[in-house]
């Protein structure tokens, strides 16, 4: 069942980067790439559970900050060892300034 | 079919073999590990209270790639020109192609050859479960293994003293402006940090230094640095210097055989670096593996590394210059970055400290641009308002 809730501001996230948004007992990653768009996934890397708040976005690439697990943040996708397990990814969209994302 | 075989199973030898068949490999993969246990993760045993082993792959996954584990098993001798490797009970493999991935274990100094040591599984159980609130347990050694230990034992209740021989902490690894705050930390958590004297001998209770103080001890671990497995090569007769001698492709003095990660040294700005950290013993792995099935790049990955001590996070990329020109940025109160340029300029290290992971982006961004060979100004590498990111597009 479709349940969205509001996770930010279009403009707290900068281009390229992400910001965490917890919710309900869950944390997630609210992802502004360089085309402008926006997507989520679930906020803990699946190699350690280490949080990706403080990773390095590069284009399509979401970097876990610890040990360099990289996932494509679009798709979920892990892209190598470390990191053998795919991100959860969550829909997104905007509304004005505001980025809702379906925790459902 | 005689195959790839690979001799030690930690993250170097793991790697190799699964990256073998990542990239299509179809001969037999046989990772031979002295260890009885399933390969696991070592960083973890020096950061958490209760050792976990933390399992590199699990076992289905060796199954699923075809990969053969032989556990517990030591080999003994290596025979190059008949490609045979024979084991303690006189086991024996043949190989087309030979990885030797014995990693490093730990160096103790004369005076301390008691102590115990933390490289294993096995080694961390015994540590852990001799420490409860109030045991005195003595640090010989202020490295990254010493201090990881200390801040468990300091969150277990357990008093810590480190004992160091050179006047400041991580002298081999981190530039001193970020090893103050380590330290600083360490005494602010309860840690009893004496710099600049040496334990010369151990008794029953505790350790003697060189300043002519004794300290007591119920435990006492040496975290003093490690020494590389290359007693099998040695044996063979494979070049050896500070650690097996490899090329940028990790090809050994012997044809067909290959070493990688902490037993091995490479080609290095003239000289050699031997590494020991776990993301370069999978790096080198990985490309030890394609070196294997004739790929032809040189090795030229950025060194990093990380630490974790209470709260705070270290990272390093690139190797730090014991005299190079150091540049700080400050990006919060309590989070400092440390570059290092060589003469023309370029960025060769970039070291951080800080809370949970908050120096992880900018010492990544600044990994690429080590890569790079960026030059960059004093200014823009301390203004906390120029964006490494737009650096590294502008490069």
């Amino acid at each position: 069942m479709d349940k969205w809730v509001e996770a930010c501001s279009v403009d707290d996230i900068e281009e390229e980067d992400l910001v965490r948004f917890d919710h309900d007992g869950r944390t997630y990653a609210i992802y502004r790439s360089p085309e402008n768009e926006y997507f989520a996934t679930d906020g803990l890397c699946t190699h350690e559970q280490v949080h990706l708040e403080d990773g390095l976005v590069m284009e399509d690439v979401i970097e876990c900050p610890k040990h360099n697990g990289r996932f494509n943040y679009k798709t979920g996708q892990a892209l190598g060892a470390p990191a053998c397990v795919n991100l959860k990814t969550y829909p997104v969209k905007v509304e004005g300034s505001a980025v809702y994302i379906d925790v459902g | 079919m005689a195959g790839v075989v690979i001799v030690g199973a930690g993250e170097c030898g793991v790697s190799a073999a699964f990256a073998l068949r990542e990239r299509g490999y179809t001969g037999s993969v046989t990772l031979i590990s002295e260890e009885p246990h399933l390969p696991y993760e070592r960083p973890p045993l020096s950061k958490a209270s209760k050792p976990t082993q933390k399992l590199i792959r699990s076992q289905v996954e060796y199954k699923r790639a075809a990969i053969e584990l032989c556990l517990g098993v030591r080999i003994e001798a290596l025979d190059l020109s008949r490609h045979i490797l024979v084991a303690c009970d006189g086991s024996s493999w043949t190989y087309e192609r030979l990885l030797l991935a014995t990693g490093a274990r730990a160096r103790l100094f004369p005076g301390t050859e008691g102590a115990a040591t933390l490289r294993t599984f096995d080694d961390a159980c015994c540590i852990f479960q001799r420490l409860y609130p109030g045991t005195k347990l003595v640090i010989i050694g202020g490295g990254f293994i010493g201090l990881e230990l200390a801040a468990a034992a300091r969150a277990m209740d357990v008093r810590v003293t480190v004992i160091e021989a050179a006047p400041r902490l991580m002298a081999r690894a981190v530039p001193a402006e970020i090893a103050a705050v380590v330290e600083q930390r360490h005494r602010a958590g309860g840690v009893d940090l004496r710099l600049g004297t040496q334990v010369t001998s151990m008794m029953a209770g505790g350790v003697s230094t060189a300043d002519g103080s004794t300290v007591q001890a119920d435990i006492v671990v040496a975290g003093t640095g490690a020494a590389p497995n290359t007693d099998l090569a040695e044996r063979a007769g494979l070049a050896l210097d500070n650690g097996i001698r490899v090329d940028n492709r990790f090809r050994t003095s012997a044809s067909d055989v290959f070493a990688a990660g902490d037993c091995c040294s490479i080609p290095h700005q003239g000289g050699r670096l031997r590494l020991e950290s776990w993301r370069m013993a999978q790096e080198q792995g990985i490309h030890a593996a394609a070196s294997m099935m004739g790929e032809v790049d040189d090795f030229s990955t950025v060194p990093w590394f990380w630490s974790d001590q209470y709260d705070l996070g270290l990272q390093v990329a690139g190797v730090v210059a014991s005299h190079g020109i150091t540049t700080m940025r400050r990006l919060s109160e309590d989070a400092i970055l440390a570059f290092q340029r060589d003469v023309v300029g370029r960025l060769i290290c970039a070291a951080g400290v800080g809370p949970g992971n908050r120096v992880a982006k900018d010492i990544r961004l600044a990994e690429m641009l080590i890569a790079r060979g960026t030059h960059l100004s004093s200014d823009q590498l301390s203004d906390p308002e120029v964006n490494l990111k737009s650096l590294l597009k502008a490069a």
